[in-house]
């Protein structure tokens, strides 16, 4: 049976793109993708990265949660109103009945790695100005967050890897009719650290070049950093919803996709299945498209599989960077923006499709009615989740 | 209100090895002392795969297996959560101290099993189970926050579920950041409804406000141990069904919050 559609009532987002949907809708309109020769701290990797502008220190009450994560996360609940949002959200349910539900990868693990290069040369300890519970904690990001909006109900991070900030709405729908919380703020937030570009460095996964999703000459992923938050509610309001999620394991391998996609398959089969719509319905897949060999071609074996080779496909990690555990939520909210502007992005940064993919991906920017969007976040471990969006009317 | 079944369960923890030994000790039949963990290495990981897990891998593995093997419930259907505050924190520690050295040089085999889902990973590929698996953390509160998407998952999406709770201590220079007291792993696995083999009905309650007082463990070196660990917070909820008797117990969530847990044995 499908699931009760949860209206997303207010949403924002920060990545390489810009501050705020107005950022991310011009940029994706008008072509202007947000990557960058890397430029991060003292890295040495030749490869490009989506970096966000404008990080500003936490001051006041939440000071000791001041690190890049937490400030990346600030930043995008300064736009859009969300707060104010949320704040009126508050009013409506109380703060005990909205529930926080963040995905992350590495949190702020940065502040980690700067105190192991701070370490005292006699003990070996690290400095007494590192705070492991407020920086690198996987759940200091959901506090953080939980805090700044004043929320005093259920919260827990999730961490998958880089299907983090998608399975968080399928939590949230759990939550909800469970009982648990009335509503819930969903979303996400990875920032740029030395961990990940030089990990995924040394599994030979980053480009050196702008990120080519399903191009012949593809040559691995660009790491990116960015937020998104959405605040979910059951209405019959109008507006863009989440419709269905479906969540799989690939039991494959720890950090290689199957090569057939079966979990993908899967994953794309239970969120049509309890959106209660047919593959024929759905307008856009924004993929998961990283830009490596070993995912484009898996995925796509999956989408042919699923949808056959009509559905218009992009992946929109060559606008921001893989965002990595913000990157269910950013394409996610890329898909709201997609259905609220009738439009569906290009593929950014492929010229030729390899010859032996076969699913439909767009050269070109579209225009046209999007009325149901599904996204694609796949990660390591084998973690799938597909979400299905469309216009409530 | 939530109303769960416990088939079976599973802990580790020193002195506490495994559900069947720790009964005595959790009804106060035999007194507690903490031993040191053996090296644990889960049977039914497939053995290229044990070489590469890390000791706090494997002890989220070895609670789930036992759990699992307790139980007639097959791996195939069951979904998974796995919850722990600080997962993987050997990888941290070898992940950071490389970053530290001029070349960066990060070990890939360290790199890939650094997400916090990597016990999830393993243990579908072991039972080859593609069933949704989830992985969390929530600081202190993490093995609440375990149990409440455990059963909100066997509730709304009408499955099994395993949940897996476990916190390893850090290597130093990280354990002084970041202390516990010892490691400690607990599994539960979860129904929707009573079946054969079910030992306990758990009826789950949040409550928004502290009402009453956590309830603690009389003996000193298990308070000690459940303050000391997130995934000990347990303890108390383990001795209640080690009891066998209906009870009720409060259990510390965020803040003020609180989960009053009623226990009835089927």
């Amino acid at each position: 049976m499908p699931i009760k559609p949860l209206l997303i009532s207010a949403y924002t987002l920060v990545n390489a793109l810009g501050q705020g949907k107005r950022a991310s809708l011009l940029a994706l309109q008008q072509e202007k993708g947000g990557l960058r020769p890397c430029d991060f701290e003292d890295v040495t990797l030749d490869t490009w990265i989506g970096r966000v502008e404008g990080l500003q220190p936490i001051t006041g009450e939440l000071v000791a949660f001041d690190c890049r994560n937490n400030r990346l996360a600030q930043l995008a609940l300064e736009q859009d109103d969300f707060s104010k949002a949320v704040a009126a959200a508050r009013e409506r349910y109380g703060a005990n009945r909205i529930g926080v539900f963040l995905g992350t990868s590495t949190s702020g693990i940065l502040e980690t790695e700067r105190a192991y290069q701070n370490t005292d040369p006699v003990t070996g300890d690290l400095p007494e100005s590192f705070q492991y519970r407020y920086s690198q904690s996987l759940f200091s990001v959901t506090d953080f967050t939980r805090r700044y909006l004043g929320l005093k109900g259920t919260a827990v991070t999730q961490s998958t890897a880089c299907s983090s900030s998608a399975k968080v709405f399928a939590t949230a729908y759990r939550y909800m009719q469970a009982g648990l919380c009335d509503a819930a703020v969903v979303g996400g937030v990875d920032s740029l650290c030395l961990t990940t570009l030089y990990g995924f460095n040394s599994l030979e996964l980053v480009s050196k070049s702008p990120c080519q999703p399903w191009d012949i000459n593809r040559s691995g992923m660009n790491i990116g950093e960015a937020a998104g938050f959405a605040l979910l509610e059951v209405s019959d309001d109008l507006g863009v919803a989440l419709l269905g999620y479906g969540e799989s394991g690939d039991a494959y391998h720890i950090s290689t996709p199957h090569p057939e996609g079966v979990g993908a398959v899967l994953a794309m089969q239970l969120a049509l299945e309890n959106g209660g719509i047919e593959a024929e319905e759905v307008d856009y897949i924004n993929l998961h498209g990283t830009g490596t060999r070993s995912n484009d071609a898996s995925e796509d074996k999956a989408v042919v599989q699923v949808f056959g080779t009509k559905t218009p496909c992009s992946s929109t990690k060559s606008w921001t960077g893989h965002t990595l555990g913000a990157a269910g939520i950013t394409e996610a909210l890329f898909a709201c923006l997609c259905i609220e502007h009738n439009f569906i992005p290009k593929s950014l940064n492929t010229n030729k499709v390899e010859p032996n993919l076969f699913a439909n991906i767009l050269l070109d920017k579209q225009t046209q009615p999007v009325n149901r969007v599904m996204s694609n976040s796949f990660g390591f471990g084998g973690s799938n989740c597909s979400l299905l969006f469309g216009q409530l009317i | 209100m939530m109303q769960v079944y416990l088939n079976t369960l599973a802990l580790i923890a020193p002195g506490l090895l495994g559900w069947q030994a720790s009964v005595p000790i959790l009804t106060r039949q035999t007194p507690y002392k903490a031993t040191p963990l053996p090296r644990f290495s889960p049977s039914f990981l497939p053995s290229n795969a044990r070489r590469r897990t890390t000791v706090t891998i494997k002890l989220a593995l070895q609670v789930a297996q036992e759990a699992l093997e307790a139980s007639a419930l097959s791996p195939k259907h069951l979904s998974t959560v796995f919850s722990s505050c600080m997962g993987n924190s050997e990888v941290i520690d070898n992940v950071c101290r490389a970053l530290s050295l001029p070349d960066k040089p990060v070990s890939p085999t360290y790199f890939h099993n650094s997400v916090h889902n990597a016990p999830a990973g393993y243990w579908a590929i072991a039972t080859h189970s593609q069933m949704p698996s989830i992985s969390l953390s929530a600081y202190d509160a993490s093995f609440v926050a375990g149990l409440l998407e455990a059963s909100a998952l066997a509730i709304v999406e009408n499955t099994d579920v395993l949940l897996v709770c476990y916190d390893h201590t850090a290597p130093e220079p990280l354990s002084k950041a970041r202390f516990f007291e010892a490691p400690v792993a607990v599994a539960l696995l979860l129904t929707r409804e009573q079946i054969a083999g079910s030992c306990a009905k758990l009826s789950l309650k949040l409550i928004e406000a502290r009402i009453d007082s956590e309830t603690q463990m009389a003996e000193p070196a298990l308070e000690k141990l459940r303050t000391g660990n997130p995934a000990a917070r347990s303890l108390p909820l383990l001795q209640a069904i080690a009891q066998a008797v209906s009870g009720r117990i409060i259990l510390p969530y965020l803040d003020d919050n609180q989960l009053v847990v009623g226990i009835e044995p089927c």
